[in-house]
């Protein structure tokens, strides 16, 4: 078993990018879609920290990881009211029945 | 192996086991339940990583504001048949092959780069100790907080670079990024009122039209 270092730190945050994805890609449900989006953005976090400590990025890559949090938490907010108000209309949160500007 | 090794591989399998089930599991309520394992264990790998303000304000924003709100999204559409929604065994199995070669081209990548001659060749004239950016240039291990350097920066003022050094000139800050997020944040909470607003029907709008003069 190597040492715990920067390489380790990247694997894990590529596995919850790819989980990530694919729970964006495969999810019929629209919050599960969100959950994805979650993922990644968690990944990507976790990279920038990892560098931030194991690199000469230093504190920069926190700062952005504080940033990309905020972020994500406006994007969930925005994203939910989008889906309640799709529940609303339509009586369904499936992405697949959202085909309203399908020609 | 030291404590911190274990503790390391502990959140890391969380973290990793986490986010896998969430993938696999239908039940929209268990997947909010493993998110919030996968997140609460990154918040972990964030003490780990000697970050402790982004693992406060991970655990703060995500586990105790943003999970909330998902799962209050999953209480309000969670009705009958959207609680277990499957996809085709097809589809799962591409998406399976698609993630696997995926994270087996992100992993060659990420092993084939020497990263520290590309840490060497971009730390500058000083070039670079992990061991001694970490005990002089910021957050003192025996402090233990990366809070006031991570305010100054996002103040402007760079305590972490700039301290200590003859220069005349100041390595740039964070200012306008937070001024920029503040008011995004607004934004955003003003139109996530407006869209998650409860609609009036028609017989209301006609009701409030009408000039009789009432209260509103």
């Amino acid at each position: 078993m190597q040492a715990v270092g920067l390489n380790t730190y990247l694997f894990i945050g590529a596995i919850l990018f790819v989980a990530g994805i694919v729970c964006m890609a495969t999810k019929r449900n629209g919050i599960g879609v969100l959950m994805g989006v979650e993922l990644v953005l968690n990944g990507a976090n976790l990279n920038f920290v990892a560098f931030s400590r194991y690199t000469p990025l230093g504190l920069d890559g926190q700062v952005i990881s504080l940033f990309v949090i905020v972020l994500a938490a406006a994007e969930a907010a925005v994203a939910l009211a989008i889906a309640l108000n799709f529940y609303n209309n339509h009586l369904t949160i499936d992405v697949d029945r959202a085909d309203d500007l399908r020609g | 192996m030291t404590i911190l090794d274990v503790l390391f591989w502990v959140y890391a399998l969380a973290a990793a086991g986490g986010a896998i089930a969430v993938v696999l599991t239908h039940n929209v309520v268990r997947m909010a339940f493993w998110l919030i394992v996968s997140l609460g264990s990154t918040a972990g790998l964030f003490f780990l990583l000697n970050a402790d303000f982004v693992g406060t304000a991970q655990l703060l924003v995500y586990v105790g504001g943003t999970l909330v709100l998902l799962i209050f999204g999953v209480m309000l559409t969670a009705s009958g048949p959207f609680i277990n929604m499957r996809t085709n065994p097809g589809e799962g199995v591409l998406a399976g092959v698609i993630a696997v070669s995926l994270l087996a081209a992100i992993a060659s990548s990420v092993c084939r780069v020497d990263w520290e001659d590309v840490s060497q060749r971009t730390a500058g004239p000083r070039g670079f100790n992990p061991q001694q950016e970490l005990a002089e240039r910021y957050y003192p291990p025996q402090s233990g907080s990366t809070s006031r350097a991570i305010g100054a920066a996002l103040l402007g003022v760079r305590v972490d670079r700039d301290l200590g050094t003859a220069r005349t000139n100041l390595s740039p800050g964070y200012l306008l990024p937070f001024e920029i997020a503040s008011v995004h944040l607004l934004v955003v909470l003003v139109g996530a009122a407006y869209l998650a607003r409860a609609k009036r029907r028609v017989n209301d709008r006609r009701d409030s039209e009408e000039p009789t003069g009432t209260q509103r």
